[in-house]
């Protein structure tokens, strides 16, 4: 059973390591929006000017080759846990951060938070939700992967001592071990479903079985490594053949994503339900994702691979 | 070395005027709080965040321009053309004009770091502001920058309806601009200067773009024999007769309108040959913005 009419958001997304056949396939399979995370390339940047770049991809060329195949493209801009132990630099990238967050399609100050949960971790991640507080934008947290479960309940603890509301923070990566907490904070609860690791769809079938829908929001945090740029559209699927009602499927594929970061004032509905009414200049312009005399085709992609073969036990 | 291109303070009040115009009291309240910091000399950080934010406060509405304004705007500065500006846009381009000019690396400064971390919708702002911006020797590179963008929005700021590039490019720059603009499919009438600033080279690289759409069975545009037509000469003839043999009507007027362009005997004898069109253009019934309109009627 394809969820052919619904529409996805994948709130957690790295794009800038994903190719423009990943977009077709997220445009058929649904995505209408998608919002990609500042965070690290797989290796330290070493020059403040790479972030400068890496930033102003994602509001340029990243938005513009999602706009190519019909996607939204947000992103949320921050200095990521792993690289604020390298503090010369991070200090330089606190000074170009004023410079992004209020640009135009970003959506939240993020991701943030912990790694290791170093002193330098917690004094960017603090200075980082000051900014956020100052300019009124959500936080989007990261998650330690390791002592994961401390790591996030000190994230949450922090960001209510720097009086940023439950509401304005996005908690990612959660699990089974994590959501009672983050729920409980009135914290939003965001899931990554991997093929491998982390979540798989079919634990998380479970949870929004066991806690509703309320605040639950699930994403792909798809990037350059071993990840599926279709986990939010397969997962959807996958629940509505283990009988969770349609409606309910909307409300953690789509419509949490769109309250929790929508709080930003920058995304709305609007954008992509009417897209032609948003910004005429935006259009589909001169494509050059593609190659000397292909013709720019939106919403007639043909894809190879079936939904199922992502389920993950 | 030349400051201003056009005049600061009436550029400003002109913009303003058509931005209050075409906009909300709340917007312009917005904006005039943010154009009274702007103008301290340490506000760097106030420009930035306002030139950042002014989309979600001012809006992104086209502005409605009356004939008056556009002479206006061309008396201000020739070529000068808001006719397809927004709000925001406009909202920005204020506050650029309200940057303290008079220390030229302060200036320069502040606008490098706007156009080294801008956005689309920023760089659109920023580059169709070109033709107003003091120190517009200094603008040479970005300009050229921005012809080699792949965001079509950012393209048709710099290249369509500004005449900044003619004013200021050089060759290598201003000819692709001109190739990038047919390649892409955007009307080459909308480039302002396009016949002041036609060289032969930029004719040769046209007619080497049109043989490789041919050799590939595809047509060509045919505003690109505008600029050709006042270099005619033996090679690109064999082009001009090859459009005039073209099937559809619009090639031939085209190729009709290149040879009245040129001194080149056999151009002048080609179009003897077609009194009938020879005619239309004697008239002015067919001329270049005609053909550009109707081979482009999506712009
Ligand atoms: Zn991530």
């Amino acid at each position: 059973m394809a969820p052919e009419k619904m529409m996805f958001i994948d709130p957690h997304i790295h794009m800038t390591s994903r190719t423009t056949d990943d977009y077709a396939r997220m445009q058929e399979a649904g995505i209408v929006a998608i919002i990609e995370p500042s965070f690290w390339l797989g290796q330290p940047r070493t020059e403040i000017g790479s972030f400068k770049d890496y930033f102003s991809s994602l509001l340029g060329w990243e938005r513009f080759r999602a706009s190519q195949f019909g996607i939204k493209h947000y992103c949320t801009i921050g200095l990521n846990s792993k690289e604020a132990n390298n503090e010369a630099l991070a200090e330089q990238v606190m000074e170009l951060l004023p410079l992004f967050v209020l640009k135009e399609g970003v959506v939240g100050v993020g991701e943030i938070g912990y790694d290791d949960q170093t002193a330098a971790e917690d004094k960017y991640y603090r200075l980082q939700l000051d900014l956020a507080k100052e300019v009124g934008l959500p936080v989007q947290i990261h998650t330690p992967h390791r002592d994961k479960k401390a790591g996030t309940i000190r994230s949450m603890k922090v960001a209510m001592e720097h009086g940023i509301k439950p509401h304005m923070v996005i908690v990612d990566h959660n699990n089974e071990e994590t959501v009672k907490d983050t729920l409980d904070g009135g914290f939003w609860a965001a899931f990554t479903i991997y093929p491998n690791s982390k979540m798989g769809n079919e634990r998380m079938v479970e949870i929004v079985k066991q806690y509703g829908t309320e605040r639950i929001i699930v994403n792909s945090s798809a990037d350059w490594g071993v990840s599926d740029p279709l986990s939010v559209p397969k997962t959807a699927s996958l629940m509505l053949e283990r009988g969770i009602p349609a409606e309910d499927v909307r409300m953690v594929c789509y419509q949490n994503a769109l309250d929790a970061f929508g709080q930003s004032g920058q995304m709305n509905e609007s954008d992509w339900l009417q897209p032609a009414n948003v910004d005429q200049r935006d259009k589909f312009q001169d494509n050059s994702v593609l190659r000397g005399g292909q013709t720019p085709v939106v919403g007639e992609f043909k894809t190879r691979n079936e939904l199922k073969e992502n389920i993950v036990k | 070395m030349q400051v201003f291109q056009a005049d600061v303070e009436k550029s400003r009040d002109f913009l303003y005027e058509l931005f209050k115009r075409n906009t909300s009291d709340e917007a312009t309240d917005w904006l005039n709080d943010k154009l009274e910091k702007v103008k301290g000399a340490n506000s760097a950080r106030e420009l930035y965040w306002a030139f950042s934010a002014a989309p979600r406060f001012v809006g992104k509405t086209v502005l409605q321009l009356q004939e008056s304004e556009l002479s206006k705007a061309d008396v201000l500065r020739p070529g000068f053309n808001p006719s397809k500006w927004t709000t925001d846009q406009t909202a920005r381009t204020l506050l650029l004009l309200s940057i303290p000019h008079q220390d030229q690396n302060e200036f320069l400064h502040k606008l490098n770091q706007l156009f080294s971390t801008a956005e689309m919708g920023e760089l659109v702002a920023l580059y169709a502001s070109l033709p107003l911006l003091p120190y517009p020797g200094d603008f040479k590179l970005r300009a050229a920058e921005g012809i080699r963008t792949n965001m079509g929005t950012v393209f048709e700021a710099i290249a369509l309806d500004n005449p900044y590039p003619a004013d200021y490019l050089d060759e290598g720059a201003w000819n692709q601009l001109v190739l990038k603009t047919v390649f892409v499919g955007k009307p080459l009438y909308r480039i302002y200067g396009l016949e002041i600033r036609s060289n032969p080279t930029l004719a040769r690289i046209l007619s080497d773009y049109a043989h490789e759409r041919w050799a590939a069975g595809r047509t060509v545009t045919p505003e690109l024999w505008r600029p050709v037509g006042p270099f005619l000469n033996a090679f690109l003839m064999e082009d001009i007769k090859r459009v005039f043999a073209h099937p559809e009507q619009i090639q031939q007027e085209a190729a009709a309108l290149a040879c009245s362009q040129s001194n080149f005997i056999p151009a002048k004898e080609l179009l003897e040959a077609h009194p009938v069109l020879k005619n239309k253009i004697e008239t002015g019934e067919l001329n270049w913005n005609y053909i550009g309109r109707k081979s482009l009627p999506a712009n």
